[in-house]
């Protein structure tokens, strides 16, 4: 499982303004909140939820099992390594603008405690059939059913779980793998979970122009049973190399990273591929 | 913002990285820079003085090089590295350099340092991963030209060290690759603490890049940093102040102003803005209205939880293209509230009196009260994209010709 239904979350940076927003949304919907964190404002209680100064404090109140970040860029990197160091799992780390060294030294961390962050710069995870979601995503367009969805983008999440709504076809989970170039977990390791997962039938890819993950997940889906159907975005964004740089060299396939080359990749491993955001529904359908 | 940095060589490069993760931006740090960084690490430069005038230029390291200090690729053959053999040809290389622009980019400082007398040149340097999520070290027995280059020509030079961030990259791990490329004895331990010190640069500057190339043996057996580059995350500016207003040199005006208005907006080459909230969502709106035969001016990013004000902002932006020929706004409410947005749009189009068509397309939070504003004020909203976008590229194309 992703998230266990009797997942207990605590909010790190809850006395913020989108800290406070979303702990109040995702209480309506169902997750259960058990504290936050802000460092001296422990002690207080905010909407009826227990603040502490550190993570530990939580932890040892209120049996909390995973996180969910706010914390702004310049403080995120202890904020996640708090979170990782009391075992919490997974950590879901909203907050964008983190520099990219501190991402790689978290990602590092936690792959040693065996911790999932999912994240930075993501919407988050939701299972609507249980009606958890940790994460900042609006929850009704998110339907309860059997297709899973992963996404580097978050309102490109939303637009193609709207479409699959109207349309009857629910999701399982939905996990936004988070817009950084550096990020917790990959798109592969989702496509693994979703594989495994009795609840999810059908995955749909939302991937985008930039890095080589698309084109790293179709090893895996060729071996995949489920069926997965993309959408890549930024077709029209005029090709070209990336930066100048040596980064640039290391994935080693030269045109790797635009939304061609991702297409074609994807598309020889048998994943059906969406004209636009709309046609992930008849994709579906036909699939399942 | 790396417009400058890639400028009339090649935009796209620009646009492709920008839109993808445009929160993710470079710094590139000026040749002289980087190396007045590697020296206080202990990596020996050659001697040299950086300089925005001739007048004052003083220099005996006879002969010389004359280096243009710009932040495009490709300064050589462009004529931005120039020979001078006395102080008189100094003065006159400086001069002639400093009214100059190589590729587009204005030459406000040059670098007079000694001629090196090169027996072979390398490349070392230290990058970033991200597929892997670590960093590489690479080193080559071929340098002086760029790395894409010497993988091409010869990929089996290029040797490698994946570095554990956790673990750190050690002595005995650069000397493992120093020594791959042939280079023995004495020299093994020198340059084994150069590729050592980038790395420590590369980590304590929040680099993406750390690269010396090349990396010269001179005649007389010296190891020097002939050139350098050095590339920081833009996101850790607020552990490195002292470039914060180097990197707003690096952006447009039109960049500077959207990113003071938290906007992404790059331009295209088409007649219809496009606006919308999140990045993929705002690519997926480009590729629809390509779909459907259009052509978008403009790549617009209002983020998450636009206000009426930022709308404005983005429609004024927009519209500072004078291609724009119609304008499709894509909003999936989720922290961004529709009836905001809608109130932005009109307050648009009221004050200014714009007689361009508006196609509107929102969903997600407070839907029914943006529909309605929009609605009231003539506005008809359309609840998908496809439908939107097919609705603007008609519109758009009756308007021209007509």
């Amino acid at each position: 499982m992703m998230i266990n239904k009797d997942v207990k979350v605590v909010v790190q940076g809850i006395t913020g303004n989108q800290g406070r927003f979303h702990t109040n949304i995702m209480r309506r919907y169902g997750t259960q909140i058990v504290a936050g964190v802000s460092p001296g404002k422990g002690g207080e209680n905010l909407d009826d939820v227990p603040v502490f100064d550190t993570v530990e404090e939580a932890v040892n109140d209120t049996n909390a099992n995973a996180s969910i970040i706010f914390v702004p860029a310049q403080y995120c990197k202890s904020s996640i390594f708090e979170s990782i160091e009391m075992n919490l799992n997974p950590v879901v780390v909203i907050t964008e603008g983190i520099p990219v060294h501190d991402t790689m030294d978290a990602v590092w961390y936690a792959n040693l405690k065996k911790i999932r962050i999912i994240g930075p710069n993501t919407p988050g995870v939701i299972i609507p059939s249980q009606k958890i979601k940790i994460g900042i995503m609006p929850d009704h367009v998110f339907k309860p059913g059997n297709i899973g969805i992963v996404s580097r983008s978050g309102t490109l999440m939303y637009e193609i779980a709207a479409n699959l709504s109207e349309k009857g076809l629910g999701q399982s989970v939905c996990i936004g793998k988070g817009g950084d170039p550096i990020t917790g977990l990959s798109i592969t390791e989702i496509l693994k979970f979703f594989e495994q997962d009795n609840d999810t039938k059908a995955v749909v890819m939302v991937g985008e122009i930039g890095g080589n993950e698309e084109e790293d997940a179709s090893v895996l889906i060729k071996e995949m049973e489920k069926p997965v159907v993309a959408y890549i975005a930024g077709k029209n964004v005029p090709p070209g190399r990336r930066m100048g740089h040596a980064g640039a060299i290391i994935g080693g396939s030269s045109g790797g990273g635009t939304a061609e080359n991702k297409i074609k990749v994807l598309s020889s491993v048998g994943v059906k591929i969406a004209a636009s955001p709309k046609d992930v529904t008849d994709l579906l359908e036909e699939v399942i | 913002m790396i417009y400058s940095l890639i400028n009339t060589k090649n935009k796209k490069l620009y646009l492709l990285d920008n839109i993808c993760h445009y929160s993710w931006q470079i710094m590139r740090l000026y040749e002289y820079q980087a190396k007045d960084i590697l020296s206080r690490y202990g990596i020996k430069t050659p001697k040299g003085v950086v300089t925005d005038t001739a007048e004052k230029i003083e220099f005996d390291e006879t002969p010389s090089v004359v280096k243009a200090q710009v932040l495009v690729g490709g300064r050589g053959k462009a004529g931005g590295i120039k020979f001078a053999d006395n102080n008189g040809e100094i003065k006159k290389t400086v001069q002639y350099l400093l009214s100059t622009s190589i590729k587009g980019e204005k030459v406000k400082k040059v670098l007079v340092e000694e001629r090196l007398d090169i027996d072979h040149e390398f490349y070392l340097g230290i990058t970033l991963d991200r597929d892997k999520k670590m960093p590489v070290a690479l080193a080559s027995a071929y340098g002086g030209m760029d790395i894409e280059d010497i993988a091409i020509n010869s990929p089996q030079s290029i040797k490698k060290k994946y570095i554990d961030p956790l673990f750190g990259f050690w002595d005995f791990n650069a000397r493992k690759i120093v020594k791959d490329i042939g280079i023995k004895g004495n020299d093994l331990i020198g340059v084994t603490s150069v590729l050592s010190a980038l790395y420590t640069i590369f980590k304590e500057y929040d680099a993406e890049l750390v690269e010396i190339n090349p990396f010269v043996r001179t005649v007389d057996g010296r190891f020097l940093a002939a050139d350098a580059k050095i590339l920081i995350d833009d996101n850790s500016l607020f552990r490195h102040r002292e470039f914060e207003e180097q990197v707003k040199m690096q952006y447009s005006d039109i960049e500077l102003m959207t990113k003071m208005k938290n906007i992404a907006y790059v331009g295209l080459d088409g007649d219809i803005g496009i606006i919308g909230n999140g990045a993929g969502l705002v690519m997926a709106t480009i590729d629809t209205v390509n779909l459907y035969g259009g052509n978008p001016a403009n790549f617009c990013d209002l983020g998450g939880g636009a206000s009426k004000d930022r709308v404005i902002d983005a429609i004024d932006i927009v519209f500072s293209n004078k291609n724009v020929k119609g304008v499709f706004i894509n909003i999936m409410g989720g922290i961004t509230r529709c009836d905001e947005i809608a109130k932005g749009i009109i307050e648009y189009k009221n004050t200014k009196r714009i007689d361009i068509p508006f196609v509107i397309r929102m969903v997600g939070t407070r839907e029914d009260e943006g529909r309605k504003i929009c609605e009231s004020n003539g506005i008809p909203v359309i609840s998908t994209m496809d439908e939107a976008a097919k609705m603007i590229v008609r519109l758009v194309r009756d308007n021209t010709y007509n």
